[in-house]
């Protein structure tokens, strides 16, 4: 950067004026914000334009159904008819169902590795499980197609002998269904409700604890009834988070799903979901019409995240509170 | 160290970007799954023989390949569905030049299952495939069935349907032959690349499509012929126009192309449900989408060069991979139509 | 009595700390299983061919993916030029300038941006660089690619800065350096190792992204050359091979998934091991 110092003086001598701006430019402050600025200004623009080629491009289809896009449930590129609905439907029961069965994997496992492991077995095994969210979507959804369907198929009898009174888990399984893409979302989703939560419970203060076990609680209950209340502003933070990376999740979904714009309400059924639909349809979609339908479910999918995303922000700054 | 890193950097971008560059000239295509056997091993075989000449096809799906073409993304496309009314407008709307079909070889859209006990050819009727798919029959013992079928036990297990997730020939061939066979079919679904299935899972080109069914106990679904036999599938016979039941074959394709009406000049016939005793009813041209004008003179006089070749040397490969020749006529007119392109 | 609600307490502690465990070992589990499938699938279908040879035609075996390993590696070159050094000077700005409305600003759209499905960015690829150039290329997926790497280059490099002690800085500065020149050679070089750990996952992260390339870098039977040609990646091809029906492919496929989370896990243990040290050295 600069190449002369600016000068300085240790002692105590005659005022001098303060360096001009020619001065302070070679000295390379100005130049230092000035890029970073820059840098910091162009996250904005990129964003920006982001928001706005999605806007811009998904004009036809929203001047078009309007409203209504998100509640019509056609799909239908030969009539050149498109509804959202199926897709809304499709990521929300699969999101739902990764959260009903990684939240309690997850937050049981953030309690005990945080409050009731023993230190070397805590670190090693969280060491472990944070692995997990490294693995990229693609291999989940290999293992989702070679692996989880076949172990479903395996399953399915004994479950629906179980459940299958209810409506949710009726009718006919293909091994593709919304209950697959559910539970290859929940194992993505889990290491990242074990790691944020395990980080906020370690936040607690000791005292709290102390406190609780002085006055005779089990370890349970100083846990459950102290540490993870205040920690819990902190864990529905990484709950919120963990869900909108699964609303996004494309990959692994699109292989497990069964790809099948229909809303039924038996989990055992193919379904779609929106990123799926956009990862599939995309590069051939005719006409005007089904492209900016496909941008749109895209702009429809961002909203949704930037929701869920500003609610995690929310919980979690607010839960850094408590940190020491 | 961060000197080093950034000299390895460049060093490694270089050599990336030098290797292969040699005078390479890379052209793209992208589009149907139904052809992407021949195509791959024809593009193979061209590369092999004059291995300064890439083509780079991506097998996407007819839909995907009308789509980019269009737009323009890749030089030429590929499809099993010729190009409709409405999308010539849009490519000459938006190109200022119009688009060509060159058929390439015929196939045949067979019906593919995996039924439990089931180790024999299945004999499909019109009737059959169309309640089927559009989600009237249910099980795999329903009388219509059992009546093409006498004497084969079949299960009374559910149908499970699969369909094309993507946009594409091998669907338009089908719902094509579909259309022609069922008014029901016709008025509630129609013929496209892309439709409103009323019943099924979806897979992703012909690959995904036969991949689902091997897969899934009790399901059926349409592939190309090919794919059917690389994976050693079961196939249906279907009931032709003149009553009898077929497998899709060589014989029947050909068949069927022979028994069909002229060919239209801008080649785009549709010979589903065509009439003689041995005509296969879903069998379809494929066609190769090559605009009318291509800018860049290399690539112009590859791509015509590759024409040539695939109408001459090309047309002796395609039994192999259980794809039809194209009948000579048709050949001759196309020499002459390859003319057009600029 | 006192007795028996004691015993019902201590039941009760010693119950769910079963059934936490009993959480955990499944969700680790999960992960050995996970690993130990892929490493097996996967290590037993490496072959010599696999790294040397380009993609034969459909329904013949043998052949490769030399081709993808490279394409993978042009597009993170590309999406690293790209992420890196924007994302950087962002984290710097808000580490060492910010403290206004515009920071608070900066910071939430980066969190936008780091929410955005990976898809969506592939769409804004697409309209940006593909629609306009008319065709598929490395620079289009190296773009995508890079807009990924944005957010969390912004957040980590802002992290390690924020956590060098002011003291130095106040040092640098004491000495009569500018504030420019104290961040580059005293307070930059104090965070470096957690910057490059922060670029080494971030690069993990974005080498198994598929979503965003399925329309921008396309995919390339061939050698690619130069950065306008469509382009094969590793990712790209695990999805297009294990969907299909040939046998051949699929081992394919579970060699590359091997490979791919090899190099993945070997970055971030690598990572995790040198932040680790860092904690142990005393401030």
């Amino acid at each position: 950067m600069a190449a002369t110092p600016t000068t300085v003086t240790t002692s105590a001598g005659p005022v001098r004026p303060a360096p001009g701006y020619w001065q302070r430019l070679r000295g390379g402050d100005e130049a230092a914000y000035v890029i970073t600025f820059m840098a910091a200004a162009g996250i904005l623009a990129i964003t920006g334009l982001l928001v706005l080629e999605l806007y811009t491009n998904s004009s036809a289809s929203r001047g078009k159904f309007g409203w209504s896009f998100l509640v019509t449930s056609t799909w239908d590129p030969v009539n050149d008819q498109f509804g959202a609905l199926p897709f809304i439907y499709g990521t929300v029961v699969t999101s739902f169902l990764a959260l009903l069965m990684g939240i309690p994997l997850g937050v049981g496992a953030a309690i005990f590795l945080a409050e009731l492991a023993p230190p070397k077995i805590s670190d090693a095994l969280t060491f472990l499980i944070e692995l997990l969210a490294a693995v990229p979507s693609v291999i989940y959804g290999l293992l989702g197609v070679f692996v989880l369907i076949p172990i479903l198929r395996e399953i399915e009898p004994s479950l629906k002998a179980a459940l299958g009174w209810t409506p949710f888990f009726s009718g006919p399984f293909y091994g593709v269904s919304l209950f697959s893409a559910g539970v290859v979302l929940a194992v993505m989703i889990i290491p990242f409700i074990i790691s944020i939560s395990r980080e906020v419970i370690l936040s607690v203060p000791g005292d709290q604890r102390e406190a609780a076990l002085a006055l005779g609680a089990t370890r349970w209950e100083t846990t459950w009834d102290i540490v993870v209340p205040y920690a819990k502003k902190g864990i529905m933070g990484s709950i919120f988070l963990a869900l909108a990376r699964a609303l996004g999740e494309t990959m692994a979904v699109t292989m497990v799903v069964g790809n099948d714009p229909k809303i039924k309400a038996s989990l055992l059924a193919p379904g779609y979901s929106i990123a799926a639909v956009i990862a599939n349809e995309f590069t051939e979609a005719t006409g005007q019409l089904y492209t900016s339908a496909l941008i749109e479910l895209g702009l429809v999918l961002f909203a949704l995240t930037i929701v869920i995303n500003g609610m995690a922000r929310l919980l979690i700054i607010g839960a850094d509170k408590y940190k020491a | 160290m961060m000197k080093r890193v950034v000299k390895q950097a460049a060093l490694i971008a270089a050599l990336a970007t030098g290797v292969a560059s040699a005078q390479q000239i890379l052209i793209n295509a992208a589009g149907a799954t139904f052809p992407y056997p021949m195509y791959s091993k024809w593009f193979d075989q061209y590369h092999k023989k004059f291995p300064n000449l890439a083509f780079n096809y991506q097998s996407i799906g007819s839909g995907g390949g009308i789509k980019q073409v269009t737009e323009g993304t890749v030089d030429f496309g590929a499809s099993d569905g010729p190009m409709n009314d409405t999308q010539l407008k849009e490519f000459h709307g938006k190109h200022g030049f119009g688009i060509l079909h060159f058929p390439t070889v015929m196939g045949a859209d067979v019906p593919v299952y995996n039924v439990s006990g089931v180790n024999t050819n299945l004999n499909f009727t019109p009737e059959a495939l169309a309640g089927i798919f559009l989600g009237k029959i249910t099980k795999w013992n329903d009388p219509e069935l059992m009546k093409a079928n006498p004497g084969l036990k079949l299960p009374a297990a559910d149908i499970v349907v699969v369909h094309r997730s993507d946009g594409s020939g091998t669907t338009y061939i089908w719902t094509d032959y579909l259309s022609k066979v069922s008014k029901e079919w016709e008025t509630k679904v129609g013929r496209g690349t892309s439709v409103n299935w009323p019943v099924g899972l979806g897979g992703k080109g012909n690959e995904g499509v036969s991949g689902q069914v091997q897969q899934t106990p009790n399901s059926i679904g349409y592939v190309e012929l090919i794919y059917a036999v690389q994976n050693k599938m079961k196939t249906g016979k279907v009931r032709n126009s003149a009553g009898i039941f077929l497998e899709g074959s060589l014989a029947g394709v050909t068949a069927a192309a022979a028994s069909s009406k002229e060919m239209p000049d801008d080649f785009r016939v549709s010979i589903t449900n065509a009439p003689g005793k041995d005509a296969y009813p879903i069998s379809s041209f494929t066609w190769l989408l090559i605009p009318e004008k291509i800018a860049d003179p290399t690539k112009d006089k590859a791509i015509k060069d590759f024409l040539k070749w695939m109408l001459t040397d090309g047309q002796t490969m395609t039994s192999s991979l259980s794809y039809a020749p194209l009948p000579k006529g048709v050949v001759a007119k196309e020499m002459k139509a390859i003319a057009k392109i600029q | 009595m006192a007795n028996l609600h004691t015993l019902r307490r201590k039941t009760v502690n010693v119950v769910m700390l079963t059934i936490t465990g009993l959480c955990t070992f499944i969700a680790a589990g999960t992960l050995v299983y996970i690993l130990g499938y892929l490493f097996v699938h996967g290590a037993t279908s490496l072959t010599l061919d696999f790294f040397t040879k380009l993609p034969t035609p459909v329904g013949e075996s043998g052949g490769g993916m030399a081709n993808a390993i490279v394409g993978s590696g042009k597009l993170l070159l590309l999406a690293s030029l790209f992420g890196i050094p924007i994302g950087f000077l962002g984290g710097v700005y808000l580490a060492e300038f910010g403290g206004s409305t515009f920071s608070y600003v900066v910071r939430y759209v980066t969190d936008l941006l780091n929410g955005v499905p990976s898809i969506v960015i592939g769409i804004f690829a697409y309209t940006m660089v593909v629609l306009p150039q008319k065709h598929f290329s490395t620079l289009a997926g190296g773009l995508a690619l890079g807009v990924m790497m944005i957010p969390i280059a912004v957040r980590s490099t802002e992290e390690f800065l924020r956590a060098v002690p002011n003291s130095l800085r106040e040092g640098a500065m004491a000495l009569g350096a500018t504030k420019a020149r104290s961040i580059l050679t005293v307070v930059i070089p104090a965070a470096k190792n957690g910057i490059m750990t922060g670029i080494m996952l971030n690069l993990a992260r974005v080498a198994g992204e598929t979503a965003p390339l399925l329309f921008t870098s396309f995919g390339n039977r061939y050698w690619s050359s130069g950065w306008e040609q469509p382009i094969s990646a590793l990712p790209v091809m695990i999805f297009t091979y294990a969907i299909a029906p040939y046998e051949d492919w699929h081992k394919q496929a579970w060699a590359a998934g091997f490979v791919l989370l090899t190099m993945v896990l070997t970055v971030n243990i690598i990572a995790r091991a040198v932040l680790s040290k860092r904690k142990h050295i005393a401030r």
